[in-house]
């Protein structure tokens, strides 16, 4: 019974964590269609920030929540208005420039940060199940995936800026005539997708060990998860999430943690050539 | 036409032959053995994204999987020559085998893209965990993290004690270049080739004519994937040792950057760009000041952002221009003020 709770608990963790890392870049395409391959690199910008900060003296949640995010918003911020913007509607350069971007920040925070790996400590403590231990901090990531959920839908269905912003990937003309000027549409949206991946970062910080190339371990993972999921940002990314979450964690149960991450992987290609237009291209069309 | 291909010919055999001499007064043989490897796998995905249209982020698998091909089968066998043959062909089936299964499965665009990529991942993934006992391909220990070292390298087929090293791996790998070069050259020329510029330019087009466009990009591919096996074996024979970070990510956006500054569109302009770039790493290399994924980023954003065609057009047209092909220049559309008007009264 208790090994079952537990099971099921790492289970919603692999998912949770799928969940959160790849919740920035859904935003980002599955809203813009444009693929950011500098995510994984926004993740751990916003990882070092909340270093930083917790090492400045800056409580640790404030560091997570709310540094974290904002650091990497205000850099997404630039980042639009220097690159991305120029890219729009050229996927395949968009892809590019954005790679580009990636080497360049792995390779600076080498320069600031240096090539060596950092972290903090987890700020919840583990408790005891029946016989098992559980970590504390695994059940907050649960649940900060289903605050980030939930904030990405009450965003886009409730409120007037997630209905004009929604307009406006769907028309950019139509929004345009209703006076609504696009290109501040998209730099929000972008910036709204890194503050997320910023809050990932945050939130993923005291699990793993930091370093500058670090955003390679997330990059595939929220990558697939996005683009299996298909164009609903919402619904897309929880099915493919719930998917891959289960796909790993089971296999990592069954082998070694560094099989189930290559199941997942597998998994996807064979989804891809399934669905090739991800999850939500056949089911579940036209939610959010 | 026939005209035409044997002036080429004799132009690239000339141009490769001053190359040949005249490069290694300048750079080490060592350094230059390693950037006509780079020229071959920037080629190989010149090849299959230039003219085929194919977009792979994932052609270091292709080249890793021929470097341990080659050192795989060394062990096995003992003698360079079959494994050398085997790094090509083993490459060539596998990209065959996925690239079928992604094309007629009809995957497009970043779907491709994005699978390619993964396909390396896992395969970096995959050879980093085999590092214990069980890990064994015949004789051959795969080793994990610490890759493979000491397997056969090339040596004279009649003489297996004449290694083939040094000035004479440089001279080697810069024939196997040229070879490869005009191979694909007159490749394109071949009605293969003309097929597969018209699936490039209109696959509804092409398919309409009654081509299987998925057979070509398939075969397209598994070319692709052939000559950056060839470059994988060479790589393998040049520093002796493979290791998974051949498939890693940052090589995969190496190549795309070689291609990317030289110019898709062109089998030369990838050569150049793996050239310059190969070099501009090496000599970042030398120093700490800067770090070398920085610059190489920069470049790739710059590249993007400023010069989408590539170094290679750029230049051709420039000469273009000078009237250095000299044409009548009455034919030539003028350019500024004028141009722009003529322009906007097309519209």
């Amino acid at each position: 019974m208790d090994y079952a709770a537990v099971v099921i608990v790492e289970i919603l963790y692999g998912i949770s964590v799928l969940v959160i890392i790849s919740a920035g870049l859904a935003v980002v395409f599955g809203m813009m269609r444009v693929i950011n391959l500098a995510h994984g690199e926004f993740i751990t910008l916003g990882g070092y920030a909340a270093i930083t900060a917790h090492s400045l003296g800056l409580p640790i949640f404030i560091s997570i929540l709310i540094v974290a995010p904002v650091v990497v918003a205000v850099f997404g911020l630039i980042v639009e208005r220097l690159i991305v913007r120029f890219l729009y509607g050229r996927l395949i350069n968009t892809m590019l420039a954005t790679w580009g971007l990636s080497l360049l920040m792995i390779g600076a925070m080498t320069m600031i940060f240096g090539n060596t790996t950092t972290g903090i400590p987890t700020p919840i403590s583990g408790f005891t199940l029946g016989r098992y231990q559980m970590s504390g901090y695994n059940i907050f990531v649960i649940i900060m995936a289903i605050v980030t959920v939930l904030i990405v839908y009450g965003v886009l269905k409730t409120t007037r800026a997630g209905l004009i912003a929604r307009g406006a990937m769907q028309n950019p003309e139509m929004a345009n005539a209703f006076g609504y000027n696009t290109s501040r549409i998209y730099m929000m949206t972008f910036t709204a997708g890194a503050a997320l991946s910023g809050l990932a970062g945050g939130v993923m910080a005291p699990l793993v060990g930091l370093n500058p190339a670090s955003g390679a371990n997330y990059i595939a993972k929220a990558f697939i998860t996005v683009i299996s999921g298909g164009t609903s940002v919402v619904s897309g990314m929880l099915s493919s999430a719930t998917l891959f979450g289960s796909v790993s964690q089971i296999v990592t149960f069954l082998s070694t943690s560094v099989i189930g991450e290559i199941a997942l992987l597998v998994a996807a290609v064979v989804l891809l050539r399934l669905l090739p237009t991800g999850i939500t291209g056949r089911f579940l069309k036209d939610r959010v | 036409m026939i005209v035409s291909g044997a002036k080429e010919i004799i132009t690239t055999v000339i141009v490769g032959l001053v190359l040949a001499y005249g490069l290694p007064l300048g750079i080490d043989t060592f350094t230059l053995t390693v950037l006509s490897i780079y020229a071959l796998l920037g080629l190989s995905l010149g090849f299959i994204w230039g003219f085929g249209g194919i977009l792979c982020f994932g052609q270091a698998a292709f080249f890793g999987l021929g470097a341990y091909a080659y050192a795989i089968s060394a062990i096995n066998f003992g003698t360079p020559w079959i494994p050398f043959f085997l790094a090509i062909i083993i490459p060539a089936i596998i990209a065959a085998i996925f690239g079928g299964m992604l094309f007629f499965g009809r995957l497009n665009d970043v779907y491709l893209a994005v699978l390619t990529l993964v396909f390396t991942l896992i395969l970096y993934k995959f050879m980093n965990v085999t590092a214990g006992e069980e890990y064994v391909i015949g004789k051959a220990r795969l080793g994990g993290y610490n890759g493979i070292p000491g397997f056969e390298t090339l040596s004279l087929p009649w003489d297996p004690s004449e290694y083939i090293y040094g000035d004479s791996l440089f001279y080697f790998s810069f024939t196997l270049l040229l070879v490869v070069y005009l191979g694909l050259r007159w490749l394109l020329r071949s009605p293969f080739g003309r097929v597969m510029i018209g699936v490039r330019e209109n696959e509804l087009r092409a398919e309409l004519m009654g081509y299987d466009v998925r057979l070509v990009k398939t075969a397209v591919f598994a070319i692709g994937g052939g000559v950056a096996g060839l470059s994988g074996s060479l790589y393998a024979n040049w520093a002796e040792i493979v290791t998974p970070n051949l498939f890693s990510l940052g090589q995969s956006a190496e190549v795309i950057i070689w291609v990317i500054v030289g110019g898709a569109g062109t089998l030369f302009g990838p050569i150049l760009g793996a050239a310059i770039m190969g070099y501009l790493k090496f000599l970042l290399g030398q120093q700490s000041l800067i770090d070398n994924t920085l610059v190489l980023g920069a470049v790739l954003v710059l590249a993007v952002l400023l010069l989408p065609r590539g170094i290679f057009p750029v230049i051709v047209d420039a000469f273009k221009r000078r009237g250095w092909k000299r044409r009548a220049p009455a034919n030539r559309p003028p350019r500024g003020r004028r141009r722009r008007r003529e322009r906007r009264d097309e519209q």
